[in-house]
């Protein structure tokens, strides 16, 4: 990610420390992780110790310090998910990518992540890869589903 | 669109919006909430599009896409207006039968209206379903009515006409004397009174006051601010303005959770719509009055639905708590005196507004009133939103609008409160829902999620997957919490897989009682709840782990093992293509055997094997019998034999 692009970004928020969490976002947004220059950028362009800001990236489950992998799997383990087995498919799609959720596979092919609660309770339980909403799903489809992907 | 800067233009804007539709065209509503969307609603919507325009009928039909009305379950939900016809389940396929039959023929689509399971009876309007019918739709009952990223939607359905009436007709107490009479108490969590939290920031000193706009909706199964914030902001932006008006504040903030990304838009697009027509930024409706919103999206942390977590990640920095007193209210933002409410809250402001703080209040309990909407999920018939009146029965709100537990189970608890909250057993299903009758029985009202549990739950694992959400979430900062929930996960974890030892409840009601006592914040005050309260109604259940090494509900996979029945499995091979471990022995016409040495318990053959045939079964706290011989093996049909 090129210095003028994070510029413009921190620009937009009026180059103020207490946006410092709004301007790692829209990086993280657009880049899909923060890599250290874009970190010592914003370090000297806010005027705020790297103590902070490695706080930061580490407190809020958002942000990704490592990059990512072209296909994002998301695994709803929300309670209602939980209650339906979404335990089930967390470890189908372990088993399939080899990796871990929170992890990122040595291709990056996959990052795999558990999320809290996407919202669509009724399809429970619920994989999402790329955006796309997979409900009601089985372990079965599940490999079917991550087998779709390039 | 001009500035509006008085009421009377206000109510002129309004009539003439009125004068541009006719109230008798056809119109079709799509509901595109994430739900919907998730079935399959954005094709059906294009559909629609597409169809209408081919029939050549695109100046005299609208079409609406809109917020979500709650019946997820049934998803994508149409209905036509003027008739209010509710079509569910719709497919694109559908769509072009709706628009030559409904729009056309006015003729209905029988095959797409509800037909209730125990009498066989259509219903054709929302009303009629029992979902609906028994619920107390004020709140939500907009979203089906408006598309969000139009503001004119929302003036025609009456929009902002509290807000006129608070600025041009009603003193800061005339207005905080309603919300007082209303007894609205806030709909996040902890049911706090908010006239008092109103009052406490308005007598604060100081100039610079903030209000913010908590909607950080973290309980996982829950999703109602989520439902208003994209089906209906502009209800939430009045009621904050008005709130903003009362206290004397000139600025205010949404926190959003960033995996809302469709909610950070419709919100945007509101705030923007808001400032064009001059209702909100400077001289609110020619009134004097200036008020500005920012948007905040959250990164990711439980903690941040912590109103002092919440304010250290509006200032860019962790969100971690920090002790009350001082409240707020005193000291908040900046440290400045702030005001926080829930999403919910601030929607119900301009409602208590119209019709009056009495009126609102005439609905509920002795010390809860008006509605409360619900998210109804887990292992219920109808999942969705729900809008009921407070006093309502869980009985109720389970069986006449969630149409009980599916596939023939056993209804066994209903957790609320989201992970902090508790889970209410069968005995008490008549319990009256309302903030205080709910802690009494050990639970909380939380948010508002209700997530049903069936027989096959099993409640220790409840509460170690609630503990486990908490110990990740826990922001780390005091060591009852960060220490003490890491212990009660490891001891639960253990429990569940039978290494449960003597003495561990015990231990466990230790801790939970150290971590309840010592901890900064409601987190972690409250978080050994789940433990506690699935202790205090199913301690059998833990008891049944620790001591018999079994799992009732048949749940946890250390604790059970699956056999197959040998008169009643047909030979089929379903089950051994399944296995991925090759754990299953056997062949065309040679009865199968699971290798229990080489089982995982994943149990897909159990789920494959067809239910007309039932063969396998799940063993827990019994010696699994040995296989049949193999002699014994071949497989004669039954209906051969006689």
């Amino acid at each position: 990610m090129d210095i003028e692009r994070i510029d413009q970004i921190i620009d937009s928020h009026r180059g103020e420390a207490s946006s410092l969490i709004q301007i790692l976002l829209e990086i993280q947004r657009e880049n899909g992780w923060l890599p250290r220059e874009a970190l010592d950028r914003v370090r000297e362009r806010l005027q705020v110790p790297v103590s902070r800001i490695q706080h930061i990236v580490t407190f809020y489950k958002a942000f990704s310090l490592v990059p990512r992998g072209r296909h994002q799997v998301h695994i709803c383990v929300g309670t209602a998910c939980h209650v339906r087995g979404a335990t089930r498919i967390l470890d189908k799609v372990e088993e399939i990518t080899g990796i871990k959720a929170g992890e990122t596979d040595l291709d990056l092919k996959f990052s795999v992540e558990t999320v809290g609660c996407v919202g669509c309770c009724a399809l429970g339980p619920v994989l999402e890869v790329d955006g796309k909403t997979h409900g009601k799903i089985t372990p079965t489809e599940t490999a079917a589903v991550l087998k779709s992907y390039e | 669109m001009a500035r509006i800067n008085s009421p009377e233009k206000l109510e002129k804007a309004r009539q003439e919006i009125l004068s541009r539709r006719k109230p008798d065209a056809p119109c079709i509503s799509i509901c595109a909430g994430a739900g919907c969307l998730a079935f399959g609603a954005s094709e059906v919507i294009d559909a629609f599009k597409a169809e209408v325009e081919k029939q050549g009928l695109t100046v005299d039909v609208d079409i609406k896409k809109t917020g979500c009305p709650g019946f997820c379950e049934r998803g994508p939900v149409v209905v036509i207006f003027p008739e209010e016809i509710c079509y569910l389940q719709v497919k694109p396929q559908d769509v072009p039968e709706i628009v030559s039959q409904t729009i056309k023929e006015k003729k209905i689509v029988e095959r797409l209206l509800y037909v209730d399971p125990t009498t066989d009876e259509k219903a054709i309007h929302e009303s009629d379903i029992p979902f609906y019918k028994n619920q107390q739709r004020n709140i939500i009952c907009d979203n089906i009515k408006i598309d969000s990223k139009i503001l004119d939607d929302y003036l025609a359905i009456g929009g902002y006409e509290a807000l006129s009436k608070v600025l041009f007709q009603m003193s800061a107490d005339d207005v905080l004397a309603e919300v007082k009479a209303s007894q609205l108490r806030g709909r996040g969590g902890a049911g706090f009174p908010v006239w008092r939290k109103w009052e406490g920031t308005r007598n604060s000193p100081g100039e610079i006051k903030y209000l913010v706009v908590n909607a950080d909706e973290g309980d996982p199964g829950a999703f109602m601010d989520r439902a208003l914030l994209e089906g209906n902001p502009h209800s939430i932006l009045e009621g904050l303005i008005i709130g903003a008006h009362t206290i004397g504040s000139n600025e205010g903030y949404f926190y959003v959770r960033q995996e809302y990304p469709l909610a950070m838009e419709n919100l945007g697009i509101a705030i923007r719509q808001a400032k064009e027509y001059g209702l909100l930024g400077k001289d609110i409706l020619g009134s004097g009055f200036d008020f500005n919103v920012e948007v905040h999206r959250g990164a990711g942390a439980f903690v941040c639905g912590e109103e002092t977590a919440l304010l250290r990640s509006l200032e860019g920095k962790p969100g971690e708590p920090t002790p009350r007193p001082p409240y707020p209210a005193v000291k908040g933002l900046w440290e400045k005196p702030t005001n926080i409410n829930n999403v919910e809250t601030w929607a119900n402001i301009p409602l208590i507004i119209n019709k009056g703080g009495a009126a609102f209040a005439s609905t509920g309990t002795e010390g809860s009133k008006g509605t409360k909407i619900f998210s109804l999920v887990g292992k219920i018939t109808n999942t969705g939103l729900v809008e009921v009146p407070m006093g309502i029965t869980l009985n109720d709100i389970i069986y006449k609008i969630g149409g009980g537990i599916p596939g023939g189970k056993k209804f066994k608890a209903v957790q609320t409160g989201g992970p902090s909250g508790g889970c209410i057993p069968a005995e008490q299903l008549n319990l009256e829902v309302g903030f205080d009758e709910l802690t009494k029985a050990g639970s909380m009202m939380g948010s508002g999620g209700m997530i049903v549990l069936d027989e096959d739950t099993c409640m220790v694992d409840v509460a170690r997957y609630f503990i486990d959400f908490l110990t990740e979430e826990s922001c780390g900062k005091c060591v009852p919490c960060r220490e003490g929930l890491r212990q009660m996960h490891t001891i639960l974890t253990r429990i569940t897989r039978g290494e449960g030892r003597e003495g561990d409840i015990e231990l466990l009601e230790v801790l939970a009682e150290t971590a309840k006592e010592a901890s900064l914040c409601a987190l972690g005050k409250s978080a050994p709840n789940p433990f506690l309260s699935t202790l205090r109604y199913f301690r059998d259940e833990y008891d049944a782990h620790i001591k018999e090494k079994r799992c009732p509900a048949l749940s946890c996979k250390e604790l059970i093992s699956y056999y197959i029945e040998p008169d009643k499995c047909q030979a089929c091979m379903i089950c051994l293509k399944k296995c991925p471990v090759d754990a299953i022995e056997g062949g065309k016409k040679k009865i199968h055997v699971i290798i229990q040495e080489k089982c995982t318990n994943c149990g897909e053959c159990f789920e494959a094997c067809p239910s007309k045939f039932g063969a396998i079964k799940k063993l827990s706290g019994e010696p699994v019998p040995p296989p049949i011989p193999e002699a014994e093996r071949t497989f004669v049909k039954k209906s051969k034999e006689k």
